[in-house]
């Protein structure tokens, strides 16, 4: 899973890198800089896409947030702010730096707010390599369900390969069963955790007469 | 026909009516921070109104194929109660979001001395973060209101191409339009304008700095508004050139002041599936 911020110097045209630049000297000179400099990177240096995990407001906003000269609790509350008073697209770019800023999940408690919400262009976000190694497992399992409850692909959800567990498998199949019944479609990407973890008599039959 | 309606209040409409708007041609709009109609008690309760402005309905418009953008300011009549002008204060770090295309709504109500004071300092706002300025006129005194709303445009030093004055009608039209500002009008079922009204000043005074807007929110009033004009100017003899005016280029190229209205997004940009949100969505789920 990709966690460092890509090369923007490719990217940005030369007025935004002077700008992303001087942003970033004056973040160092003066953290509470960051304030007004977060919410205008859309507008200075853009926001095409870069890769399959960055777009370029993203990245930016990620450099910005590296830069803060600070450690905790300075770190937390600077942070906490920015997301707090952000618009979707400074809390998606605060969400995917997380793992840049933190290894303790101190920030945690963005990812779980973002999880109660209903924008899922936020939920992705939040469900980046930070949330997969610091959400306890039941968290974790309610996230993967409600991607699948949204139509996330599951293939944007880090960690599930190493996350998922029989009892995301049964939640799933139950899932699955629910929606069977109510005769609706049962997304795809459920049923190779569901193989790998149900036991056999405890799969929904339609299931396993799938392809 | 394609609408972009300048003026309207989403938070207080259903998912019905962004379908019935996305089909009679609406593709963008403008919501303006305004009065719910319920006082509000303290500024964090417009902070997080202002939030939903920026976050949630913008994704909701989205699944309906509608490019949602707001202006943001404290409202004229609740500029009044005291426990609510903290929220000046605060507005600079609305002001400097990608999706606010002006401040607004401002503008008088009652006339009072409070109302002055935060007329004159968001039009200051205004000024400092180079934004157009959506000015509310009063339902009650229209034309003195609108007269003395011109007078504190003019002391402000703002461009009056960047101030619109909105729900104006056929007494209060002319000052606004020879005042070089523009002229908003609010097309409503009982009230404000009707469509035939607005074809006739449309047809005296020309489409030159005139918005149409539909204005509707908890109220009675409706979304379509904007279409049943344009309807209304083809069956008098208009042109769909001149129409098209009226209802999109006069918009996008007032609110495009801003250097906001990003009106071609990024294809690849995340935003909500829509196919996917009708079953996955709790908006749409129903009771689910």
């Amino acid at each position: 899973m990709i966690s460092g911020i890509p090369e923007l110097r490719t990217v940005l045209e030369p007025e935004a890198r002077a700008w992303l630049d001087t942003a970033v000297d004056r973040i160092i000179a003066d953290p509470t800089a960051i304030g007004a400099l977060f919410p205008a990177v859309r507008r200075r240096c853009g926001r095409a896409r870069i890769d399959g995990h960055w777009t370029i407001d993203e990245a930016a906003r990620a450099v910005l947030l590296t830069a803060l000269p600070l450690h905790d609790p300075a770190l937390t509350e600077t942070v906490g702010a920015l997301h707090r008073h952000g618009d979707p697209a400074e809390q998606r770019a605060v969400l995917r730096a997380l793992p840049l800023i933190d290894d303790e999940g101190r920030f945690l408690f963005l990812v779980r707010e973002t999880l109660r919400g209903n924008d899922t262009t936020l939920i992705e976000a939040a469900l980046g390599p930070y949330a997969a190694r610091h959400l306890p497992d039941d968290e974790y399992r309610q996230a993967v369900l409600k991607c699948v409850f949204y139509e996330i692909p599951l293939s944007r959800v880090a960690g599930l390969d190493e996350r998922a567990d029989a009892e995301l498998a049964r939640m799933l199949a139950d899932f699955a069963r629910e929606r069977i019944a109510a005769g609706r479609a049962v997304p795809e990407d459920i049923t190779p955790v569901i193989r790998a973890f149900a036991p056999a008599d405890d799969r929904p039959a339609a299931l396993d007469g799938a392809s | 026909m394609r609408i972009f309606d300048p003026h309207i209040h989403m938070t207080s409409r259903t998912t019905d009516d962004y379908e019935a708007m996305f089909a009679a041609g609406v593709r963008a709009l403008v919501e303006p921070a305004f009065w719910l109609g319920q006082p509000r008690t303290s500024p964090e309760s417009f902070y997080d109104y202002f939030d939903s402005l920026l976050g949630w309905e913008p994704y909701r418009a989205a699944q309906f194929g509608i490019q949602h953008f707001c202006t943001i300011a404290l409202n004229p009549k609740e500029a009044n109660d005291p426990r609510c002008m903290p929220v000046l204060d605060e507005l600079p770090r609305y002001l400097a979001k990608d999706r606010v295309v002006a401040v607004g709504e401002i503008g008088y109500d009652s006339m009072t001395k409070e109302e002055d004071e935060a007329l004159a300092r968001q039009l200051q706002l205004a000024i400092e973060h180079e934004l157009p300025a959506l000015v509310h006129t009063p339902h009650r005194d229209k034309e003195a209101g609108t007269r003395r709303t011109l007078d504190v445009v003019r002391e402000s030093g703002i461009a009056p191409e960047l101030v619109v004055l909105d729900h104006l009608n056929e007494l209060t039209v002319s000052m606004v339009l020879d005042s070089g500002c523009w002229a908003g009008f609010s097309v409503y079922p009982k009230t404000k304008m009707s469509e035939d009204r607005m074809v006739r000043i449309i047809q005296e005074h020309g489409s030159d700095r005139v918005l149409v807007n539909s204005a509707a929110d908890w109220g009675r009033s409706d979304p379509l508004k904007t279409r049943k004009t344009g309807l209304a100017m083809l069956a008098a003899g208009f042109a769909a050139d001149e129409v098209d005016k009226v209802l999109w280029r006069n918009p996008v190229a007032f609110y495009g002041q801003s250097g906001r209205l990003d009106l071609d997004p990024v294809l690849d940009e995340p935003k909500p599936d829509e196919s996917a949100t009708y079953q996955g969505n709790s908006i749409k789920r129903g009771g689910e």
